[in-house]
């Protein structure tokens, strides 16, 4: 128990650090929207080119989809992100090594905090946003609630792993930023942001789904929109329990190997 | 001070090639993670054409434009970002410069401050971006049938560079803008970025709003969508017709009026922070 509460105390710290930034949530709100309404445009103009409905999106979907989109982007993160690789690249890592707390689990729990103070801060807003002025279409059951918010859940773990596993890197080689930078650029194209992965062409879909990445966005989105629903809507759930579970099994793996590689200079 | 002066009539010149070259040099010097940036960078200047790629794979017309049409907008809007962003992507770490106090350090050097940072690190990988820029434009230019009059020839090679200095125009506005916002920088991003973003795709998909502000505010349409359909012999949309690209120039002396303005603004403001 007094473990758990350890996390928890983690946890709870990165929220309230990411919450003392108000102008920056303010201002990621504010262009997470003049995107949102970009890629709004974007599909709607493709819609009505299909004469009303493309691959079951119809307005109202398509623009829960890019609203609940914009909404999650912030808490999922799927950016360049290398605390990790600094300490590594600096030698803080063997400090974080003789910690009486686990690396991988310690890191998940703060990026769980900092998630649930950017979906309350910088995903309500866009959602709002887009409700307003736009419109949304809520999901047709309500079991999509609770199950989106376990795929949400999901999809943070996923994420963070997919982070943590490139900041391991650094153990291996002292430059990470080109593995980020392609990390980003090819999440960035999979993941269902910029357009739904239902709308891939097949060869495209095979390969997107042989990766991590529409398990950190789309998953959710389908789920929180009911755009799956029921058993469907636990396929994709079940999916992401498979990606998470082979992930962070990987990487306790490669954590393993860095953690035997590591020769620490001095003291 | 013999090759000093040999090398270069003007010493400064000389001091910015240095520089510059001490900057490629440095990146060079590593060339496997050389490469792999530059794959990188190949990879940035594609992502955004996936989605144009996979909206027309499921219709046959975006915007009133098919795939290789469309792949032309992309192409010269994606090598005039990569051109602005190669110069003056360095903009982007002012809000790092500010909270640290590096910007004093670099107003006492008798160098122009905007050379200085844009010197300060001049990424060459930026590169791989203009490259496939270049690519998709010799892919698609054949299947286009154009008329190879003097105005198609003189539209293609000046858009690149006319969108180059808009979207120059927006890293400095933001610069600019930084020096009021502080740890609100990602405010800029909405046109820097958003900028970027709808200047790549076919103008006429924007909300009407969008069009208006992205043309006649923060010019991107005008980077490419405008002169393009003028280099296609297409009429363009109700908001935005085609004539409008033969003003790009003017479009871009406007957002450079803008940029002036901001970073004016923002160095006359900036009173350092003791350091």
């Amino acid at each position: 128990m007094r473990a758990v509460h350890t996390y928890l105390l983690l946890a709870a710290a990165e929220f309230r650090r990411f919450s003392t930034y108000r102008l920056a949530i303010l201002a990621g709100v504010f262009t997470q929207s003049v995107f949102g309404f970009i890629r709004v445009s974007v599909l709607f103009a493709a819609i009505s080119e299909a004469g009303g409905t493309l691959a079951g999106y119809d307005e109202q979907s398509a623009s829960t989809y890019v609203w609940l989109g914009q909404a999650l982007i912030a808490p999922v993160a799927i950016l360049s992100w290398t605390a990790i690789a600094e300490r590594v690249s600096s030698g803080d890592i063997a400090v974080d090594f003789a910690r009486p707390v686990d690396l991988q689990l310690a890191w998940w729990a703060r990026d769980m905090g900092r998630a649930s103070l950017q979906l309350l801060a910088r995903g309500i807003p866009p959602l709002f946003i887009g409700a307003v002025t736009i419109g949304l279409a809520l999901p047709q059951s309500w079991t999509a609630y609770p199950l989106g918010l376990i795929s949400l859940i999901l999809a943070v773990s996923i994420s963070f792993t997919v982070r943590f596993l490139v900041n391991l890197i650094a153990f291996w080689t002292l430059d990470v930023r080109g593995f980020v930078n392609l990390y980003l650029v090819v999440g960035s194209s999979l993941c269902g942001l910029l357009v739904p992965v239902h709308l891939f062409p097949e060869w495209l879909r095979i390969i997107t789904y042989a990766t991590p990445f529409p398990s950190m966005l789309q998953s959710p989105i389908d789920v929180l929109s009911g755009y799956v629903l029921d058993a469907a809507a636990v396929a994709v759930v079940g999916s992401q329990i498979a990606w998470l579970v082979f992930l962070v099994g990987f990487a306790r793996l490669v954590q393993w190997r860095a953690a035997h590689r590591l020769v620490v200079q001095g003291g | 001070m013999v090759e000093f002066s040999t090398r270069s009539r003007d010493p400064r010149a000389h001091v910015y090639r240095t520089i510059i070259g001490s900057r490629v040099r440095s990146q060079l010097a590593y060339r496997a993670s050389f490469w792999l940036n530059v794959t990188t960078s190949i990879g940035v200047g594609l992502v955004e054409f996936v989605e144009l790629y996979v909206i027309l794979a499921n219709v046959p017309v975006f915007g009133g434009l098919n795939l290789r049409q469309a792949a032309l907008v992309y192409a010269l809007a994606n090598a005039a970002f990569a051109f602005a962003d190669l110069v003056f992507g360095q903009l982007d770490t002012m809000p790092s410069y500010l909270r640290l106090g590096r910007l004093e350090v670099m107003l006492v050097r008798p160098m122009p401050l905007m050379l200085q940072l844009i010197t300060s690190d001049f990424q060459l990988r930026r590169l791989g971006r203009v490259a496939i820029s270049v690519v998709i434009i010799m892919v698609v230019l054949p299947g286009l049938d154009l008329q190879y009059t003097p105005a198609t020839v003189y539209l293609l090679l000046i858009t690149p560079f006319i969108g180059a200095a808009i979207y120059a125009a927006f890293f400095v506005t933001a610069g600019g803008l930084q020096f009021f916002l502080i740890s609100g920088e990602e405010f800029t991003a909405a046109f820097v970025y958003g900028g970027g973003y709808a200047g790549h795709l076919p103008g006429s998909v924007l909300i009407t709003p969008l069009q208006v502000l992205f043309t006649f505010v923060f010019p991107a349409t005008v980077t490419a969508y405008l002169p393009a359909l003028l280099i296609m012999g297409l009429p363009g949309s109700e908001y935005l017709p085609a004539w409008l690209g033969w003003f790009a120039p003017l479009f871009a002396a406007w957002a450079w009026l803008l940029a002036g303005l901001a970073w004016r603004a923002g160095i006359r403001r900036f009173t350092g922070a003791g350091g």
